[in-house]
């Protein structure tokens, strides 16, 4: 009953300034899903089935649609059905789609496009909405790729269909930097890695030799800031992903850690040990002197910036328990806003600006939770044994986070839409911690 | 027991086997530790070399003291422990240690390093109030990075909430 009027209250704000907002009645639970609009995704067609360094472009045309569909499906908004049991498609259906047939499987929306090979060697990706009811058009895009980045077409397909349906910002067409975990508990190695916001496109950065920690992207995704155990010291590095070169944030004997960027790519903060006590610094991202933020003899860590980068969410055991704080982005004005009960950690303010995703531990679980920058509305999105580091999509709605498993320590990247629905595994080579999302790709 | 201590003794213990059992090759055994008594030489006695890390293992108590859950002071026990490792180090003066700090699985990453930090820094004030210089001890937080019980109990935590003394070679 509470989880249901938060979740009421919660998405009342979510879609105020939506301006398809008419077009959601009621509220979305997590089992009430019948609100959320049913996409059909058939294969997309394509003029001539050729041969291209990414595949057949027919093959591509399911696959495409596969990454609109898995896209889609990420949040509560939609209930996309296909590729899978739908019909291919035809070029002829791009232009002049079969509404009733697809009227007659209750679907509200309608994705076609196609995938043509053009003789400069690059494809083009149509990707067309329409609305079933009405019979009409609502997106029109074509996307022009070298066949490598075939995939990236798909999700700004996904992108620019779940942007004029929800009325809110594009995430798909992202990256995710964090932690491949490898071999035995008391040893695990621990290597920074990069991948799409839905696993794909797969790199390792960094050899595993040393442990690496807590990654993440800068604004612009030119580097990544993380900890790294070399040398068996832990420091805080700015590695440049151009170059695969990588510097120290800060010349300091200390140990630091829990590194983040400032919305504008400018300052890094960061937390350092001096003395056995960890409290927030900050430092110019090209380097200079660092800035003391707090000054307390408890443990002040896990920064994260408001979106407009004149506050700064983080947590501290000041009170006898890790608690959430909120602060300007000097240090002034501290205040804690966790009062809920628990542990409360790892704040994360929201890109909208509207909510800080943190780690609650309470009743020997670790679980995920959301609230507002004034700490009231807490609303918990996940339940499992440890779950921790929650990280948001670009555009506020989806969380990341890992989650491990009791006795062997393995992790998992997992993902959560902001209503507690659709909890996924987001698929990688190896175990995973530590996401962290970047911004949507220029 | 600690896992130096241990892995000796069992490297020891699997030459005295092998001893016994005169089929086995050399070449299947593990190679002896450096500086470790070899098992058949009683008659040579070799302890490991003075000022080593397996000398440093072998004359103190513990290289290691333990934490309750969140907690980084140090008990009589763990000041009774830093005390043979402080008597062993003013023998030893060139020798530099560093002190590792480590938590139990059951906090979030960032905060961890924070707790082994400030457990690593009580044992190196401890050893320094014990007449250690500072400026031979330096510190590093693991966090829940390395355990050392691979469980997840409450006794596997307990083992884990731990700052161990390393000397640096």
């Amino acid at each position: 009953m509470q989880t249901r009027y938060a979740t009421a209250l919660f998405l009342a704000g979510l879609f105020a300034s939506a301006p398809l907002a008419a077009q959601i009645s009621g509220t979305i639970t997590d089992d009430n899903a019948t609100d959320s609009f049913i996409v059909a995704v058939p294969p997309l067609a394509t003029p001539t089935d050729v041969s291209t360094p990414a595949g057949q472009t027919g093959e591509l045309g399911r696959r495409v649609a596969d990454i609109i569909s898995n896209d889609l499906n990420a949040t509560d908004v939609f209930t996309p059905k296909g590729p899978a049991g739908l019909r291919g498609t035809t070029m002829a259906d791009v232009t002049a789609p079969a509404f009733s047939e697809w009227a007659s499987m209750n679907a509200e929306n309608l994705v076609h496009g196609y995938v043509r090979n053009n003789d400069d060697g690059t494809l083009t990706i149509g990707c067309y909405l329409f609305d079933v009811g009405l019979k009409s058009e609502m997106v029109r895009q074509g996307f022009v790729v070298q066949p490598r980045d075939w995939r990236r077409a798909a999700h700004k397909c996904a992108d620019a269909i779940y942007a004029r349906l929800s009325g809110e910002s594009p995430f798909f067409d992202s990256r995710i930097a964090y932690i491949a975990e490898t071999g035995p508990k008391g040893n695990r190695v621990k290597r920074l890695a990069i991948m799409d916001s839905d696993g794909a496109n797969h790199r390792f950065i960094t050899n595993g030799q040393s442990i690496a920690l807590t990654p993440r992207f800068s604004p612009d995704y030119k580097s990544i800031v993380y900890v790294s155990y070399i040398e068996r010291r832990a420091r805080v590095y700015v590695y440049d992903v151009v170059s695969g070169r990588q510097r120290l944030v800060t010349e300091s004997p200390n140990q630091t850690f829990s590194p983040r960027w400032s919305p504008d790519g400018k300052t890094i903060l960061y937390s350092m040990v001096v003395g056995g006590n960890a409290d927030l610094y900050t430092v110019p991202a090209q380097g200079g002197t660092p800035t003391r933020l707090t000054n307390s003899p408890a443990i002040e860590t896990g920064g994260s910036y408001s979106p407009d980068g004149t506050r700064i969410a983080f947590e501290s055991d000041r009170s006898g328990k890790q608690q959430v704080y909120v602060m300007n982005a000097d240090g002034s004005d501290q205040q804690r806003i966790s009062f809920g009960g628990g542990s409360n950690a790892t704040p994360e303010w929201s890109p909208r600006g509207n909510l800080i995703a943190f780690t609650k531990i309470t009743g020997g679980a670790f679980r995920i939770g959301v609230m507002s920058p004034a700490g009231n509305g807490e609303k918990l999105l996940t339940n499992n044994w440890q779950d921790e580091s929650p990280t948001w999509s670009p555009n506020g709605r989806v969380i990341q986070f890992f989650r491990t498993q009791k006795g062997s320590g393995k992790a998992s990247v997992m993902q959560v839409d902001v209503t507690g629905a659709k909890e996924r595994r987001i698929e990688t080579p190896v175990d995973g911690s530590d996401p962290a999302w970047g911004p949507i790709l220029p | 027991m600690n896992n130096k201590i241990a892995s000796l003794m069992m490297a020891a213990s699997l030459i005295a086997v092998a001893g016994c059992a005169k089929k086995e090759t050399p070449q299947d055994l593990p190679p002896p530790p450096v500086g470790a008594e070899g098992p058949t030489g009683p008659a040579e006695p070799v302890g490991p070399a003075a000022g080593s890390q397996a000398d440093f293992i072998a004359k103190i108590s513990s290289d290691r003291i333990f934490f309750d859950t969140d907690k980084s002071d140090v008990d009589s026990e763990d000041q009774a422990t830093l005390a043979s490792q402080a008597a062993w180090l003013k023998n030893y003066p060139e020798v530099r240690i560093t002190v590792e700090g480590h938590a139990d699985e059951r906090g979030t990453r960032d905060y961890n390093i924070a707790l082994g930090a400030r457990r690593a820094n009580s044992a190196k004030n401890a050893l320094a109030a014990l007449g250690i210089d500072a400026a031979r001890i330096s510190t590093v937080s693991y966090g829940k990075e390395r355990p050392e019980a691979l469980g997840s109990t409450e006794a596997d935590w307990a083992r884990n909430r731990r700052a161990v003394t390393v000397t640096v070679q």
